[in-house]
């Protein structure tokens, strides 16, 4: 699936970097969610590094409520989505959490965010007919695409979790 | 008399209305479900879903009866019943009933919603009081541990049920169908936006609306995680013919995520009856 989707492309700049914005608020709010579980669930380094990506995502979102000097987060364009197929642009599928997964999972996830809103924001500037609209297309785009950059170079300080890193000595399920 | 004007007074201020958010009907309660389990994102579109409607959370009730699933209420800031196994459905007839200006959701999981409360599956289609049932459905009974509900592959092998249980799974939506349900969908747990747009639509359509909501179970069920490579949007258009929904239920794959029906029968109580006399008359032909 293309990674707008049959999306409309928002008409405006303003109407663009509110869906940009609810992008970023999303994502915030997911990793919150993500380093709750993880507190729960007695991985408290996992979820200091859920709760890590969520301040990331929400600084974003105030960059561009400065930028746009927005003093209330305006409501998303009708029509816009800020999903790919299933998944969010910004933000992993709960589904992809595991309550043993290690820092190294975490970045890979983020990694694959980043890389799905850097092709989002992509497809938008090819698809925009408005030039303010496609500036800033392709000015997400590149910062996405820096942030990708930035969790290679994170994934580069962490260590690889072993091959039985989900192996649980006292697992809920017993097979056999 | 004072004639003295106060200009604070004199203007009546406009009300502010704040949007409600999804934030608004999260509650401070932390779910304790599996990590990967997605009743999490069932949690985040149903709260999506409350926001689009703008439904305050004071005027919306949450009723669910036992399994991982029906821990929902605690997690939202609407009113909540945790009620007991598979009652979940008699609990919020009565309550929308007694209390028709709520928008009543229920809430449960497959073991809890097709098995012990089966029964009262068919009769709320059938009675089709005006509320939305949500079916987290995982294939298992999770929190005890991994027994086959009746959604389970007959052939699916586990230590509480080797070789599988070789009964046939259940249908849910051929039963909600046939038993006159008047909105009948099924959405993907890892599809948030999604589920969260089917969830509001079931809320708008007047009558009983059931939403099949695959929810894996990354514990039990980890294969589950599969879902999300094979889930599909439905090919076909929501329609108003039950006939024409019931043979495409017949080509479903069970992984069809959309609308497939929504009907225009009149949700319970049609019309407001009369009784056709008094208690006390009723009384009296019982009199010794």
């Amino acid at each position: 699936m293309s990674p707008t989707g049959d999306a409309a492309v928002p008409a405006t700049l303003e109407a663009f970097m509110a869906q940009a914005l609810q992008m970023e608020l999303e994502a915030a709010q997911r990793y919150d969610e993500f380093a709750d579980m993880m507190d729960v669930h007695n991985n408290p380094e996992v979820g200091a590094w859920f709760r890590k990506m969520a301040l990331i995502e929400g600084k974003h979102a105030a960059h561009i409520m400065k930028q746009m000097g927005w003093s209330e987060v305006p409501a998303p364009p009708p029509g816009a989505q800020s999903r790919a197929g299933l998944d969010a642009v910004e933000g992993s599928a709960s589904d992809d959490l595991h309550y043993l997964m290690q820092p190294w999972h975490v970045l890979q996830l983020a990694l694959a965010s980043e890389e799905r809103a850097e092709a989002f924001f992509a497809q938008l500037a090819q698809r925009a007919t408005v030039e303010s609209v496609r500036q800033a297309a392709l000015a997400l785009q590149q910062e996405e695409h820096d942030h990708a950059e930035l969790v290679r170079a994170w994934l580069q300080k962490v260590p690889q979790p072993d091959a039985n890193w989900d192996q649980d000595p006292d697992p809920p399920r017993y097979d056999d | 008399m004072n004639t003295t004007t106060n200009p604070a007074a004199a203007v009546v201020a406009e009300p502010v209305v704040v949007p409600l958010t999804a934030a608004n009907y999260k509650s401070s309660y932390k779910p304790i479900w599996c990590p990967g389990c997605g009743d999490f994102t069932v949690l985040s579109s149903v709260t999506k879903a409350l926001s689009i409607m703008g439904v305050p959370p004071k005027d919306c009730a949450v009723v669910s009866g036992i399994g991982c699933s029906s821990r929902i209420p605690a997690y939202t800031t609407c009113y909540g019943f945790h009620g007991v196994h598979g009652r979940s459905l008699a609990a919020a007839t009565g309550l929308k009933v007694a209390r028709p200006d709520l928008q009543v959701l229920v809430a449960g999981g497959d073991g809890d919603g097709y098995s012990i409360g089966g029964n009262h599956f068919l009769h709320a289609c059938r009675r089709n009081v005006d509320m939305t049932y949500l079916v987290m459905d995982n294939h298992v009974y999770g929190m005890t541990k991994g027994q086959p509900s009746p959604t389970t592959e007959p052939d699916w092998d586990s230590k509480l049920s080797p070789g599988g249980t070789g009964v046939r799974v259940f249908n849910p939506m051929v039963v909600a169908l046939a038993s006159g349900a008047n909105f009948v969908a099924r959405a993907f747990a890892g599809d948030l936006h999604g589920t969260a747009d089917i969830i509001a639509q079931a809320m708008k359509h007047p009558g009983f609306s059931f939403v099949e909501i695959l929810s894996p179970c990354v514990t039990f069920r980890p294969e589950q995680r599969d879902w999300r490579k094979t889930v599909h949007e439905a090919e076909a258009p929501v329609t108003d013919d039950a006939a024409l929904a019931a043979r495409r239920l017949m080509k479903d794959d069970g992984m069809n995520i959309g609308v497939l029906y929504a009907g225009d029968r009149a949700p319970y109580p049609a019309s407001v009856r009369q009784p056709r006399c008094t208690v006390a008359e009723l009384e009296a032909e019982f009199a010794l």
